[in-house]
């Protein structure tokens, strides 16, 4: 095991979670096991462990977020911690102050664990490379980075209706150059050995180069769902029209929209993903959306105990 | 005040060839090579056995961030870092604060210099716009007189093609040279890192080739249609080596440079997201560096520079995207050149060239050979010193280098700047 990861200790365990590029398997696999022991907890009526009693967890967001911020505070109270949130794209920084000095400043208050989303890929590194020893940092989103917590529950997802990785092919339909959640997801897919992983999306949205993270390439929406297991929706973003990479969202909707029709090029038994939040008649058809295959709200469900994992395997090391 | 420079290995530029030989200097001058002039009596000898005595160093792109940013550098550090390192002639872009657009800009700069000791030639470049706004033209007869001695717009866009030819026309009836970063400031978008599978592992915005050649394919023509003399500076792409060799073949009154870290570092250098190898142009992928070396070697481009970008430490202490772009360069140049050598890109007369008589001849300054009659710029260098290259033992007040920790083999053991001893690496 490398001890030059910044994200393992010199045991080789998690000391902060930053991106899924550079763990191995066994990691990904402790993190969904653990992450199932949680799922009882989660559906018990007390829905306390007291693993993290007296620690303290900030989440701090300088962009803003729905259900990462409140499923990772729902993760960090069921686990006993003590909570601290902060919403920073409106504060600390417009006056002037520097990333370093907000991270000294926050630390200061005598925190365990970090949660934090940046708007700068890397943001979660340098925020890792700067808390003093035996303060951990989750990445929550860095830039166009990764996302890594939502791609283990995305592979918790998978593995729950699934099972099993090996024989899987997978699906991710949309704007990947501006997705962080594809990035971390193609990762985490190829390091716990799905069969094939597949890109769908028109060049606009398609970084130079991807195919170097060990994917396959198509800009048919059809052709590329054919005997896929797993489709994962990515969300487009309205901005992007204005930045001329596509030209409308109809245009958009009937080249990759996702419709029964199509969908039905997959395999029969195909679940549908979608990281959320959602575009309704945009990047997914309302009737797929809540159709018999989607497995968008239990993707939900289990952030919180996957994100409870990877807190109790860092702090609670 | 005279020297003698006793059986040094003297490194001819020109005539790229070494020869063990004397040199002696009087006031500002060299007056012989390997005999002294009748009644010549020195005041001062340096043996330089088992050394390399070279022209000073001529660094065609450096800032020195005064006026305007003294926090990051001043006239005074950078010089001093200069000198320290071999090079006598700094050449500088406009784009101080104020910008060099008037003649009281160079005026303060050449005071400052001369406050701080004149220890090294400073040559002023000036804007080729008012404010670099890229809409109204600079009095370019006026700062020429005052000493500019090229004119450019730095890292700024014309507002149109049409001002840009027309600056570069203007500057041409002044018989001036004109410099140009090839850039498009569209395709450079919020861009931060060379497109390609690095930038797009680490989800950082990129910066497509095109951003530079679709930009050089546009000013080459605009050299054909203005006949203006034109330097390109910090050439980054492969492409861009394949376009000014084939303009340079259809005569065009082109030279190129590229800096010394595009022909050491890559993209991939940038690992998990280190700042201090954030550069703009950004660092390319292996065949670019590949290319520049060859283009090098091959005479396309001409000379390389520092591109030399002190920062306070805070500029580079965030997150990538939000980091300051540049390096500290000034104390890394002539080590670097000489591993060029070493690792047999070219024999060392042809690495010295290239910062020395060849940026000289570009930008048109009196520098970069020994010979009897010129000006004495002269840095002796011990070949058989080893340096670690630590940033915060620079002697530049940037201590932001992508070469922390890289080993160097010689080290600066004299500088000369017109007859004047000004470093002596024992005192």
């Amino acid at each position: 095991m490398s001890n030059n990861n910044l994200q393992l200790d010199e045991n080789g365990k998690l000391k902060h979670f930053l991106a899924i590029e550079g763990l191995n398997r066994a990691i990904l696999t402790d993190i969904l096991d653990t992450a199932e022991s949680f799922t009882s907890v989660t559906e018990r009526t007390v829905k306390k462990v007291p693993i993290l009693r007296g620690k303290t967890v900030a989440n701090i967001f300088f962009e803003p977020s729905t259900r990462t911020r409140s499923t990772f505070e729902l993760a960090a109270l069921r686990l006993s911690a003590d909570t601290l949130n902060l919403n920073l794209n409106t504060s600390a920084t417009s006056k002037g102050e520097s990333l370093l000095d907000t991270i000294r400043n926050i630390e200061a208050m005598q925190i365990d664990m970090f949660v934090i989303r940046h708007q700068d890929s890397g943001s979660a590194h340098f925020f890792a490379q700067h808390v003093q020893p035996g303060v951990s940092v989750l990445n929550a989103g860095d830039g166009q980075h990764e996302h890594p917590t939502q791609a283990m529950l995305d592979m918790f997802t998978i593995r729950h209706f699934k099972k099993d990785f090996a024989q899987l092919r997978v699906a991710i339909v949309g704007d990947v150059t501006h997705s962080r959640v594809a990035r971390s997801q193609i990762h985490a897919l190829n390091i716990l050995g799905a069969d094939e992983v597949r890109v769908i999306a028109p060049k606009t949205l398609l970084p130079i180069g991807i195919e170097s993270l060990g994917v396959h390439l198509y800009d048919n929406l059809e052709q590329g769902l054919k005997d896929v297991d797993v489709v994962i929706m990515l969300r487009l973003q309205k901005e992007r029209m204005r930045g001329a990479l596509l030209p409308s969202e109809k245009e958009y909707f009937n080249l990759f929209g996702l419709t029964q029709e199509r969908l039905n090029c997959a395999n029969p038994d195909a679940i549908v993903m979608h990281p959320g939040p959602a575009n309704r008649g945009v990047e997914i058809e309302s009737s797929v959306m809540d159709g018999p295959q989607s497995v968008i709200l239990q993707q939900v469900t289990f952030g919180i105990a996957v994100r409870m994992a990877v807190m109790s395997m860092t702090v609670g090391r | 005040m005279s020297i003698h420079i006793k059986n040094g290995l003297v490194i001819d530029p020109i005539n790229l060839n070494q020869t063990q030989t004397d040199i002696y200097v009087d006031r500002n001058l060299i007056v012989g090579i390997g005999t002294p002039p009748d009644d010549f009596k020195a005041d001062q000898t340096i043996d330089a056995s088992s050394q390399w005595v070279i022209p000073g160093l001529v660094d065609c792109q450096a800032r020195l961030r005064e006026p305007g940013e003294v926090h990051k550098g001043t006239i005074e550090s950078e010089t001093l870092a200069a000198i320290a390192n071999g090079i006598t002639s700094l050449c500088i872009p406009p784009d101080t604060q104020p910008v060099i657009d008037n003649t009281a800009v160079v005026e303060l700069i050449q005071h400052s210099n001369s406050k701080a000791g004149n220890r090294c030639h400073i040559y002023t470049i000036g804007a080729l716009s008012q404010k670099l706004e890229g809409e109204h033209l600079t009095n370019m007869a006026g700062l020429k007189s005052s000493g500019c001695i090229a004119f450019s717009n730095a890292n700024h866009s014309f507002s149109s093609n049409l001002v840009q030819r027309r600056a570069m026309e203007y500057a041409a009836g002044q018989q001036m040279l004109v410099i140009i970063q090839p850039r498009d400031a569209d395709l450079y978008g919020n861009g931060c890192a060379h497109e390609g599978a690095v930038s797009t592992r680490l989800g950082l915005p990129s910066i497509p080739e095109a951003a530079e050649t679709a930009a050089l394919a546009k000013d080459i023509e605009l050299v054909a249609q203005t006949g203006a003399r034109t330097h390109f500076g910090q050439i980054s792409c492969a492409r861009s080596v394949d376009m000014i060799r084939q303009a340079k073949a259809n005569g065009l009154p082109i030279t190129a440079d590229c800096t010394m870290h595009q022909l050491f570092l890559t993209d991939h250098d940038i690992g998990e997201f280190d700042t201090s190898k954030l550069t703009i142009p950004p660092l390319r992928s292996q065949l670019d560096r590949q290319a520049l070396r060859n283009g090098l070697v091959d005479g396309t481009i001409d000379c390389v520079c520092s591109d030399h970008q002190p920062h306070e430490i805070d500029a580079k202490l965030c997150p990538f995207p939000s980091a300051e772009p540049g390096i500290s360069g000034l104390d890394t140049l002539l080590p670097l050149a000489l591993r060029l050598a070493e690792e047999g890109l070219m024999s060392l007369p042809e690495v010295i060239a290239r910062l020395t008589v060849n940026p000289a001849k570009i930008m048109g300054i009196p520098a970069g050979t020994i010979a009897v009659g010129e000006l004495a710029d002269i840095c002796i260098i011990d070949p058989d010193a080893h340096c670690y290259c630590l940033g915060r033992d620079f002697v530049s007040k940037g201590k932001n280098t992508p070469f922390e920790g890289w080993d160097f083999n010689g080290c600066v053991t004299t500088t000369i700047v017109a007859g004047d001893v000004v470093y002596n690496h024992d005192s």
